[in-house]
């Protein structure tokens, strides 16, 4: 079976995850050695998502966790010496 | 990452009295509770707020953590409740749409069409110009697609606890990641050329 563009589109994401079954694989493996677009397509998508995984794209606002840290000392110190969940 | 064992002990630890340890406890999960909910909520103030609600929420509701699911999953789950009751309470009717596009709708999710893609390092981030059309790419995904690309290809977390921390089917999950990355390779791609490191010149690259 051969297999055309739209199919591999289809399935670019679970290749990425390595979540398509071997035979598929091997398909979509013979179709890329010479689809130049088919290529360009993983290789972006895969770029794209290495890219947004980078902790530089979306960062805490600045003093996020000290606020956060600062709020749960509160609510330690106000739930007192008796442990509420006992 | 998480760790269950840790976890296990931390949670024994804090509900036997050593309180301090839910420090160390929510650590961990600081950052998927605030993307989650920025995702949710479009709004770092809303966000920030609703994040510290969700974590004394979780602190005074730890005795009914079964373990059945990662910790994380767990507070993420208390997290997502927490910021769509947020969105009711300042009367948000896009909640009310975060479901409507089902994930059997067919859509246009053809890639962007190129020959030539030359790897954008990471690397390039130094630039803050990439993320900002990074970031732009992903807030400008619908809700569904967006939560989903936030905690899974973000933070990282795998096809099962994304599923289990937004309340649907890992059939879901696969549906909607595939259907947001072919968005964000459409929108991104023709942008992110620029970004790629210049061709050798005497290979013809551009000058």
């Amino acid at each position: 079976m051969r297999i055309d563009c739209k199919h591999v589109w289809e399935h670019i994401s679970a290749y990425i995850d390595n979540d398509v079954d071997p035979v598929l694989r091997a398909e979509i493996d013979r179709h890329l050695e010479t689809c130049e677009i088919c290529s360009a397509v993983l290789d972006s998508t895969r770029n794209v998502v290495i890219l947004i995984a980078d902790d530089r794209v979306f960062e805490l606002p600045a003093g996020f966790s000290e606020r956060l840290h600062e709020r749960i000392e509160r609510e330690l110190e106000e739930s007192g010496e008796s442990d509420p969940q006992i | 990452m998480p760790n269950p064992e840790f976890e296990f002990d931390c949670i024994r630890r804090v509900l036997a009295g050593d309180k301090r340890l839910f420090h160390d406890l929510i650590r961990p999960c600081e950052r998927s509770i605030y993307f989650l909910l920025y995702s949710l909520l479009k709004n770092e103030t809303e966000a920030e707020d609703v994040a510290q609600e969700t974590v004394i929420k979780v602190y005074q509701n730890l005795d009914k953590f079964r373990g059945e699911s990662q910790f994380r999953t767990w507070v993420l789950s208390i997290a997502r409740n927490e910021g769509l009751a947020r969105l009711r309470k300042i009367g948000n009717r896009r909640e009310d749409s975060l479901e409507a596009e089902s994930d059997e709708q067919t859509g246009d999710y053809t890639p962007a069409i190129l020959t030539n893609w030359r790897e954008i390092p990471a690397e390039a981030l130094e630039q803050k110009e990439l993320g900002a059309i990074l970031r732009r790419a992903i807030e400008g995904l619908p809700e569904i697609y967006r939560n989903v690309v936030l905690l899974r290809d973000i933070e990282e977390m795998d096809i099962r606890e994304t599923g289990a921390a937004l309340g649907i089917s890992e059939a879901s999950v696969k549906v909607r990641l595939h259907r947001a990355r072919a968005m964000l390779q459409r929108v991104l791609a023709p942008q992110l050329k620029g970004f790629a490191p210049a061709k050798r010149r005497w290979l013809g690259g551009r000058a």
